[in-house]
């Protein structure tokens, strides 16, 4: 899940990391009163949107007076946000975040990640901050620190003292890093983090340790402990179609090609993708209606991909396990009814209740023209390319 | 023979009255000839299953009165951990871990558990399908029919996979092609698991019953390269394999907790290449992973 960099900073603030005084507001007015309250003579106003290239789009600004903060923060409220990532229509901004703007003396990164290879929680810090940790690793990986966390203990303060000198603080600012990476890793087990990075943590000319900026990133799994998290989530740039598919209990991704396919399994889902790839096709979204799906929800995935105006062509792949097949056949035949196929629909079937699927397709071929079958997924692949293409 | 389970396997299901198909499956497991003999819920202990099978409210109470060593878990996400080191705790020794959603942090946990009893229990997933030796034992939510148990005149391939429909279709496709399984076992989808690829791999390359493996991946993580470096340096038995998702984009996690690329790692080039410079046979597409074994066995 994602939330947004005001929410992250919030987190983080609560958790007792120090951040630059900022305010979070939805009106100009209440900008240029934030921006007296914050005291410092720059600050940055940002828009609080998912969406990346705000810079170059005129939605991150320093302000050097509180009418400055008015004039930026009513820019920004009153005009759509175009970037590279929205779409020439552009994106709504109803909030923003002013924040002292910091004199930097120098740019650290601290971080926790998920381990997969380890089964753990590894720790990172490097004196390599402000940007991405990835680039610091393939340029210069002598440059991060690295320490598995315990993985029930968590990171001993002896440990965070030790990062913090590697990371050539000393003193004072040593000690409170040290602090900030035992605060920040209670944080990542406490919220379930898969990522909790902050970057830059940057020394201020005046010596004071602060978190400018953080990544967080949570484990979808583990949502149902975490009301708080539940209740930050904003959909509101979110494809449409993936908020009404995720509602109906659809694993389904929205990508950029111009033929669906509903699968079950994950697995299988993305190599249908791949197949269709394989054949010269784009696929038009991942789709996985899982192995316990009702005739109910396989109708609305049908609504879903139909209601997707690229799609050219439907690929329907299943192996009945747990899924049966039957039931995919009767799904398929109603939403044909109900939703009307627009397109050419290839369907290819294996494994339980497969004759009988077969036999119930078969039959109603009179009412769903468009309606192919296929013997294997090679065979489908190659089938629905053709007929988009046609 | 045969890697992890057999004729001989007792096992019991956890969360086998639950919401979570405990019963339904066990049904499938019983009717496919596994010597299913209990399960738990907590609560409903001395009541029996949908099937008939005696209901304990502990693991440990389940394996003194069945002798169970090996169990098969349908507990909902906010509990598969714990019930995952209660069956450890209880002596069990074989855990198959079907439920999907478990947090990553409780999987942590859990495996930390599990070590501390040393290295005798060996988990299977969570999220994943489970372990299937065909025409023996059944521990999981596969369909039994497509598997072929080993016969006179048929070579037996085992096949080991993060997904679980993309083992059905290795079977299906395998079956076809005249050969046998000797055991499939699904590791699951979740970025920390119990048996990861080079453990099974292991097994088939020691168990003189298979002939040959079938490797499934899919993108996120580093587990196949892994695999990959194990299999040039220890596996003389052919292998063949096949890695889905080239077409996912960066950063989206697709279906499957572990499926997703991050910081450019994780990508089905990178493992497609490092498992064809080790002498695997990768099928290009998800229909072909029969014709790559035939191959990958000439």
């Amino acid at each position: 899940m994602k939330i947004h960099e005001y929410q992250a900073r919030d987190l983080l603030s609560r958790a007792g990391i120090p951040v630059p005084p900022a305010g979070v507001v939805e009106t100009a007015q209440a900008a240029k009163e934030a921006f007296v309250r914050n005291g410092l003579p720059v600050q940055v106003i940002k828009a609080q949107v998912f969406a990346g290239g705000r810079g170059k789009a005129g939605f991150v600004k320093l302000v050097k007076s509180a009418d400055e903060a008015y004039q930026a923060a009513d820019f920004m409220l009153k005009n759509r946000m175009v970037s590279v990532q929205t779409g020439p229509e552009g994106i709504a901004v109803k909030k923003l975040l002013i924040a002292a703007a910091v004199d930097i003396a120098h740019e650290y990164y601290v971080g926790l990640v998920l381990d997969r290879a380890k089964s753990g929680v590894t720790v990172m810090a490097s004196a390599e901050g402000g940007v991405e940790i990835e680039t610091v690793a393939e340029k210069n990986p002598a440059a991060i620190i690295r320490r598995t966390m315990h993985p029930t203990i968590g990171l001993m303060p002896f440990e965070a003292r030790n990062i913090a000198l590697g990371m050539g603080l000393t003193g004072k600012q040593a000690a409170t890093t040290a602090d900030i990476l035992l605060k920040l890793s209670r944080f990542f087990v406490q919220y379930d983090c898969s990522i909790a990075e902050i970057n830059p943590l940057v020394l201020t000319k005046t010596g004071e340790i602060m978190a400018i900026d953080a990544k967080l990133n949570f484990d979808d799994n583990a949502m149902f402990r975490h009301a708080d998290l539940q209740a930050m989530k904003d959909d509101s740039e979110t494809d449409p179609l993936e908020v009404r598919a995720a509602a109906a209990n659809l694993n389904y991704i929205k990508l950029d090609g111009d033929i669906a396919c509903l699968v079950n399994g994950a697995g299988l889902a993305m190599s249908t993708m791949d197949v269709i790839g394989l054949h010269g096709g784009k696929p038009a979204n991942f789709l996985d209606v899982g192995g316990g799906v009702k005739k109910e929800g396989a109708i609305e995935a049908f609504r879903i991909l139909l209601s997707d105006k690229k799609v050219r062509g439907i690929l329907v792949n299943i192996f009945g396990g747990i899924a049966r097949c039957d039931l995919i056949a009767e799904a398929l035949i109603q939403a044909g009814k109900e939703v009307g196929f627009r397109v050419p629909v290839v369907v290819r079937l294996e494994g339980t209740n497969v004759e009988k699927a077969r036999d119930m397709l078969a039959g109603a071929r009179g009412e769903l023209p468009t309606l192919q079958s296929a013997t294997d997924l090679n065979d489908a692949a190659k089938k629905i390319v053709a007929a988009a293409a046609a | 023979m045969s890697i992890l389970v057999n004729k001989n396997t007792r096992v019991i299901c956890q969360g086998i009255t639950g919401s979570g198909g405990g019963a339904f499956h066990t049904k499938g497991c019983l009717d496919y000839g596994t010597q299913m003999v209990g399960g738990t819920s907590p609560g409903k202990g001395g009541t029996q299953d949908a099937n008939g099978l005696p209901v304990f409210d502990t693991v440990e109470q389940a394996v003194r009165a069945t002798g169970a060593t090996a169990t098969m878990i349908f507990v909902p996400p906010p509990f598969a951990a714990d019930a995952i080191c209660e069956a450890a705790a209880a002596g069990i020794k074989l855990i198959v871990a079907i439920t999907e959603g478990i947090p990553v942090l409780d999987m942590v946990k859990a495996k930390t558990y599990l070590a501390g009893l040393g290295d005798d229990v060996i988990l299977v997933g969570p999220n994943c399908p489970g372990v299937i030796t065909p025409g023996e034992c059944k521990i999981g939510i596969m369909p039994g029919y497509i598997h072929q148990p080993p016969t006179a005149g048929k070579k037996n391939v085992g096949i080991v996979s993060r997904s679980g429909t993309l083992t059905y279709e290795a079977v299906w496709q395998t079956t076809q092609m005249g050969w046998a399984q000797s055991t499939c076992v699904g590791i699951g989808g979740d970025p920390v698991k119990g048996l990861e690829f080079i453990d099974v791999i292991r097994l088939f390359q020691n168990d003189p019953a298979t002939d040959a493996i079938i490797m499934i991946g899919e993108i996120g993580g580093t587990a196949e390269e892994q695999a990959a470096e194990f299999i040039k340096k220890h596996v003389t038995k052919p292998v063949a394999g096949f890695i889905a998702g080239r077409t996912a984009p960066p950063g989206k996690r697709m279906g499957h907790a572990g499926a997703i690329i991050s910081g450019g790692e994780g990508t089905a080039e990178s493992k497609i290449a490092a498992m064809r410079s080790a002498g695997i046979v990768v099928a290009d597409s998800p229909a072909d992973m029969g014709k790559a074994l035939v191959q990958a066995a000439k």
